[in-house]
């Protein structure tokens, strides 16, 4: 505070005859910002990211409109049909309250596996560029938009809560449960995001990475437990979904919202290590972006 | 003209250090050497022109100095520090405005400058006063809450400024910031340039290809073309060089920063004869003029 110099304030009535229209000397723009280091640069920046995402979303809500009407579809078409037909085991849930949490990880990880989109426009419009020369280490920078990813897909997952309690899913409200949602939520969007990152940075084309996203999101659905139990699944297909952190995030979806039995311990700490994965993979190719 | 008053930026220790030291600067991508061992020094405090025609090799160069792009240790050394050894300690001191309009069209002008003060650890306590100074001094204080995609071109323009100066920074690099701007718009571009610059004593390193505008608004200039570093002084004295080259050929014209700028750019053609002929004579005048 001690380099900041001493002006008089801007507008003065006793200076204002005096000076002949000058602008009042900007104070704060001669006085270079504070150095922020070490563990402090991580936090800051995945909020100055964060914030950017909550703020786009305020200005432009039609994503998160649009955004609605493919899980509200699942769960009225295909979830009505299927808890009529009885015929997944499901442990005698109604299937609507066996699928609802695995529409909620369907389309958080919609929205997430096409984030590189969004990354890819940032590069060739040069604001990917200006952030890459600010003093924001590149782990910090895709650790930063993968859980403004997570943010989104938060939102998107009380959307989605919200059609199935309105369908007469009976889901919990005890608010701890609640928040290990959104942790599942935002650790599974922060893999997936980084997944696209990824992707992003070896295709380098938005056409390119439009196909492959396509190509991947419907073999990690249905290779997943969202719409039916992995028992029911061939021998070669449990493996995969073994390997598969959707498996995990439902897992842990249907434990907290629903109560099934879950191995949450396990579903977080495959989600926790998919997303840091992810993010070094990310920041791995990020540079790749930057060329 | 406006702001300048007592406030300098005191000339402590290291005030004499260069804002950016360029020694055997190389870039290849592939087999292409977009930049070709340069050696360039931009004073502290001044506005520096870097230009040359398209392909010269400006914007690798200064992507290089910006970080971007990874170049050996002892290569760029910016107000000391070594752009290989210490990306986040040079980034500080950055301001960097892109070729591209670079604004993000989904945040409103204030939110878009409000990224730039967060992520350069600005305190909250100091945040919105700064935001709102920077859309000040590049006039864009009454549209800040509009959104930046329905900005013109030189709004957005002003706009990175904006994005540039919030930071403080010691030196700002702008990659042909008035390119594709009408006239007025890029007068207004550098008077803002300019006011900063006379308040706060950073130092500017500009790209560009309009002559006129480096004759009007840069201390010191260098031609690039080829990758290489074809002439370095100020715009008077490139101006005169040629002069007295156009002189001794018999020539009597008064030469344009234009015409400086096709004698080095065309030279090529000529091989490399006329340009060393032509830097040797600058170079022995300099030396003269020193001496004297």
């Amino acid at each position: 505070m001690s380099a900041v110099p001493v002006t008089p304030p801007p507008v003065s009535a006793e200076a204002a005859p005096a000076a002949p229209v000058a602008p009042a000397a900007p104070r704060l723009l001669y006085k270079p910002a504070e150095v922020r280091t070490g563990w402090r640069v991580l936090p800051t920046r995945m909020a100055a990211m964060c914030a950017v995402e909550i703020q786009k979303l305020r200005h432009d809500r039609t994503e998160l409109y649009t955004r609605a009407i493919q899980p509200a579809l699942w769960l009225l078409i295909f979830g009505e049909t299927f808890t009529r037909l009885r015929a997944i085991p499901t442990g005698g849930l109604p299937y609507l309250d066996y699928l609802a949490p695995g529409i909620i990880a369907q389309s958080a990880m919609f929205i997430a596996i096409f984030y590189g989109i969004q990354i890819i426009w940032e590069r060739d419009s040069g604001v990917l560029t200006k952030l890459l020369v600010t003093p924001t280490p590149r782990a910090a920078l895709v650790a930063g938009k993968a859980f403004a990813a997570g943010v989104k897909s938060v939102i998107q997952a009380v959307v989605v809560v919200i059609i199935a309690a309105l369908l007469g899913v009976a889901l919990t409200w005890n608010p701890l449960k609640l928040l290990g949602v959104a942790l599942a939520v935002v650790l599974a969007s922060a893999f997936f995001s980084c997944l696209s990152i990824c992707i992003a940075g070896i295709v380098l084309t938005r056409d390119r990475l439009m196909g492959i996203g396509q190509a991947i999101t419907m073999p990690l659905f249905f290779g997943s437990n969202a719409l039916y139990p992995v028992s029911l699944m061939p021998a070669w297909l449990r493996v995969i979904s073994k390997g598969n952190p959707l498996s995990y995030e439902v897992d842990a979806l249907r434990g907290l919202l629903i109560g099934t039995p879950s191995h949450l311990p396990l579903d977080f700490g495959v989600l926790a290590l998919a997303a840091l994965a992810g993010i070094a993979g990310a920041s791995a190719l990020l540079g790749r972006l930057a060329k | 003209m406006t702001v300048t008053d007592s406030r300098q930026p005191a000339a402590g220790p290291g005030a004499e250090v260069a804002a950016i030291a360029v020694t055997g600067l190389v870039y290849a991508f592939g087999q292409t050497r977009a930049v070709d061992g340069i050696d360039l020094t931009v004073p502290a405090g001044e506005v520096f022109g870097l230009l040359g025609p398209n392909g010269a090799g400006k914007t690798t160069a200064i992507r290089a100095m910006t970080t971007l792009l990874k170049v050996p240790p002892g290569m760029i050394r910016v107000f000391g520090r070594d752009v290989a050894r210490d990306r986040m300690g040079v980034r500080r001191l950055l301001g960097y405005v892109p070729q591209q309009l670079s604004a993000d069209s989904g945040l409103t002008g204030r939110e878009n400058v409000a990224l730039f003060a967060r992520v350069f650890d600005i305190p909250r306590r100091e945040r919105a006063e700064r935001v709102a100074e920077a859309l000040e001094i590049v006039g864009l204080a009454d549209v800040a809450d509009r959104m930046a995609g329905t900005y013109s071109g030189g709004m957005v323009r002003r706009l990175e400024l904006a994005q540039a100066l919030v930071t403080a920074p010691r030196l700002l690099i702008l990659d042909e910031p008035t390119i594709g701007l009408d006239p007025i718009a890029r007068t207004s571009v550098w008077e803002r340039i300019d006011d900063v610059r006379a308040a706060t004593g950073m130092t500017v390193l500009v790209t560009t290809h309009y002559m006129d505008e480096a004759d009007q608004y840069c201390d010191q200039l260098a031609l690039m073309h080829q990758g290489r570093i074809r002439a370095t002084g100020t715009p008077e004295s490139l101006k005169r060089d040629l002069a007295a080259a156009w002189h001794d050929a018999g020539r009597d014209a008064e030469p344009t920063l234009e015409d400086v700028f096709r004698h080095f750019a065309d030279s090529e053609l000529l091989g490399d004869q006329e340009g060393g002929t032509f830097r040797d004579v600058r170079r022995s005048r300099h030396t003269a003029s020193r001496v004297g």
